[in-house]
């Protein structure tokens, strides 16, 4: 059993009495490795511990400081404040539209060309897919003067839509990669007798494809939802001129400058900014890390 | 895109129009038109405007007139507060590459093994900052780290570890490696899953067979393990790279480059030109001088450790 262990804390026991204390000592030593990831990780995950303890007392306890995480009085008014008067409702609902457009507008782009792609005899297909594959190790250098300027000049300027394109648009290059793979190792015979039953082009996609696909839209779906979520530079710029369609995260930024010191308040915003994001990734974890986990495998 | 040529080991159809050819792919192309309209507006396009916009003197009113040639780039190659948020930038690559990365094998490592109770536990705890938002964990951080009540500092005196409270953000000298360690935080999980996703492309019987031979553990792990580990490994130290470059989120929810810029990072020196609601007129062609500049000093890092890369990748290979 602990033959197949790769790391030892410490170098081999001195000189084993005999093989029963060597056996002994095998036993327990894996176990001596808890007694330091325990504390480990429970201080990597403190600040969300403290965060939603924060977020429940009251702003008075707070003052008076202490480690307790324990709140005297449970409270919701930090919730209440954070939601209405710091207009954290709001924020969720642009959130959810922001991360559902970026969603939307990747899945669109990204099965269409993924499935035009995947025809090994399309003429340009080669050239097309060195032109994508090179782009991912340019650096960008900052480039948000430009998509700032065309957006201005596509009139979307202060919008969640005009948000959502600058955030799509350099985040293609994996599902489209992703979509291609996909579709391509599904049987050409299965195109035929779509053709075969009368289905043209689009109606293949549709109906037999795109339905098969279901896997890659997960993934596609779940790692540009998070991503979006948590982005924080492009609603940034974005909603300079429009407070009203702040995203949480810049939310959470302006309150943070407003209201530097109401703490609890400032962790409930962040309680509300993080929870929903953190349980739809603890129920779709698996998905999630095979999807970072793949760009290291391929 | 039709003209483009077809493959060339695909022998011309003999005879067939071209017309025809085209019309067979039409729904091909049409099915490419919005990711290449997409893709080509915010990511093609930004990248050569950003070259043409740095030639001119311009404040975003009006087109582009002003043309002032190089004179952006002597200011920017001059300008002292670039090279710092340059330095400070490359400071957070040199964080992640040599504190985060060997780190993170060495938790991988140790959370790869079978015999581990709860190791899942374990990384999803160290994972669990990845999916939350910088800009927010990093305001988090900001209160913990305050210099009058904050959690820290309220146990470092309580143990008696510092007589007087560290102003972690607010002083210049401690507040550029606090945000590193912030950032080494929020990144850790990713590079972690990274190096778990190489540790199991490793076939188990391989390291079997070497404790089989007389290896032990430690010696499987260091001639046998870790070298197979290598052209994986650049793969992860080149993503690793591309995403230290990237600090605007933290530094700009938490310091704002600032005090005194020494937390400033090249991100947040060009948003500064180009957005900062204080500014009277933004310097469009300055800050993009700014980026391209950065953008060529990081290909130039990129392609310098490229043949170091090459032959660590062979040499891995071959082993």
């Amino acid at each position: 059993m602990s033959t197949t262990e790769l790391v030892r804390d410490t170098p081999a026991p001195p000189a084993p009495a005999g093989p029963d204390r060597r056996n002994r000592w095998y036993r327990i030593r894996p176990n001596l490795w808890h007694l330091f990831l325990i504390p480990f990780c429970l201080l990597w995950v403190y600040p969300f511990i403290w965060m939603i303890s924060a977020a429940f007392k009251s702003p008075s306890e707070m003052l008076l400081g202490g480690l307790s995480l324990i709140p005297d009085d449970w409270t919701f008014d930090n919730f209440d404040r954070a939601w209405t008067t710091a207009k954290f409702g709001d924020y969720t609902i642009n959130t959810i539209t922001f991360s559902i457009t970026v969603v939307l507008l990747v899945l669109l782009t990204s099965a269409t060309a993924g499935y035009a792609l995947s025809r090994p005899d399309l003429p340009g297909k080669k050239v097309i897919v060195g032109i994508l594959i090179a782009t991912m190790f340019i650096p960008h250098g900052y480039t948000i003067i430009p998509v700032f300027l065309l957006i201005n000049d596509l009139g979307l300027n202060n919008g969640l839509l005009g948000a959502a394109l600058a955030q799509a648009g350099p985040v293609l290059v994996v599902p489209i990669l992703l979509f291609m793979g996909f579709f391509a190792g599904i049987p050409r015979d299965l195109e035929d007798a779509a053709r075969v039953d009368g289905a043209g082009y689009v109606r293949t996609f549709l109906r037999v494809m795109l339905p098969l696909s279901r896997p890659v839209i997960g993934t596609v779906t779940l790692l540009n939802f998070i991503t979006a979520w948590n982005s924080f530079f492009i609603p940034l710029v974005f909603t300079l001129g429009a407070p009203e369609l702040r995203t949480l995260g810049v939310g959470m930024f302006s309150f943070f400058g407003q209201e530097g010191t109401d703490w609890t308040g400032l962790a409930a915003g962040a309680c509300i900014s993080t929870v929903p994001i953190v349980i739809v990734f603890l129920f779709l974890q698996r998905t999630f890390v095979e999807g970072i986990a793949g760009a290291v495998k391929t | 895109m039709a003209s483009l040529q077809a493959p060339a080991r695909r022998p011309r159809a003999a005879g067939r129009p071209r017309a025809a050819r085209w019309r067979r792919h039409a729904w091909s192309y049409a099915f490419l038109v919005p990711a290449a309209l997409l893709f080509c507006g915010f990511s093609i396009w930004p990248m050569l405007a950003s070259w043409w916009y740095s030639f001119f003197e311009w404040d975003g009113v009006g087109a582009p007139t002003d043309w002032i040639g190089l004179d952006n780039f002597r200011d920017v190659l001059g300008a002292g507060g670039f090279w710092d948020a340059f330095w400070h930038s490359f400071l957070f690559s040199l964080a992640a590459l040599f504190i985060e990365l060997p780190l993170a094998l060495i938790l991988a490592i140790l959370l790869n093994n079978a015999w581990l109770r709860g190791r899942n536990v374990y990384r999803l705890a160290l994972f669990l900052p990845v999916v939350t938002t910088t800009a927010v964990v990093g305001i988090v951080f900001a209160i913990l780290f305050d210099p009058i009540r904050g959690v820290v500092n309220t146990a470092l005196t309580d143990i008696g570890l510092v007589d007087s409270p560290i102003n972690f953000l607010g002083s210049t000298t401690t507040a550029l490696p606090t945000l590193i360690g912030i950032d080494i935080w929020k990144g850790f999980g990713i590079t972690l899953i990274y190096w778990l996703a190489a540790l199991q492309t490793i076939p188990k019987d391989i390291h079997e067979a070497a404790l089989i031979d007389g290896a032990n553990p430690r010696q499987s792990l260091r001639f046998v393990v870790l070298p197979m580990l290598v052209p994986l490994a650049i793969v992860i130290l080149l993503l690793v790279f591309q995403r230290s470059l990237n600090t605007f989120d933290l530094v700009q929810a938490t310091t704002q480059g600032g005090p005194n810029y020494a937390t400033d990072v090249v991100p947040t020196y060009i948003y500064r030109f180009a957005f900062d609601p204080f500014l009277q007129a933004p310097r469009y062609g300055f800050a993009c001088a700014a980026g391209v500049v950065f953008g060529v000093m990081t290909l130039l890092i990129t392609l310098l450790q490229a043949p170091v890369l090459r032959r660590q990748y062979k040499a891995g290979a071959t082993t």
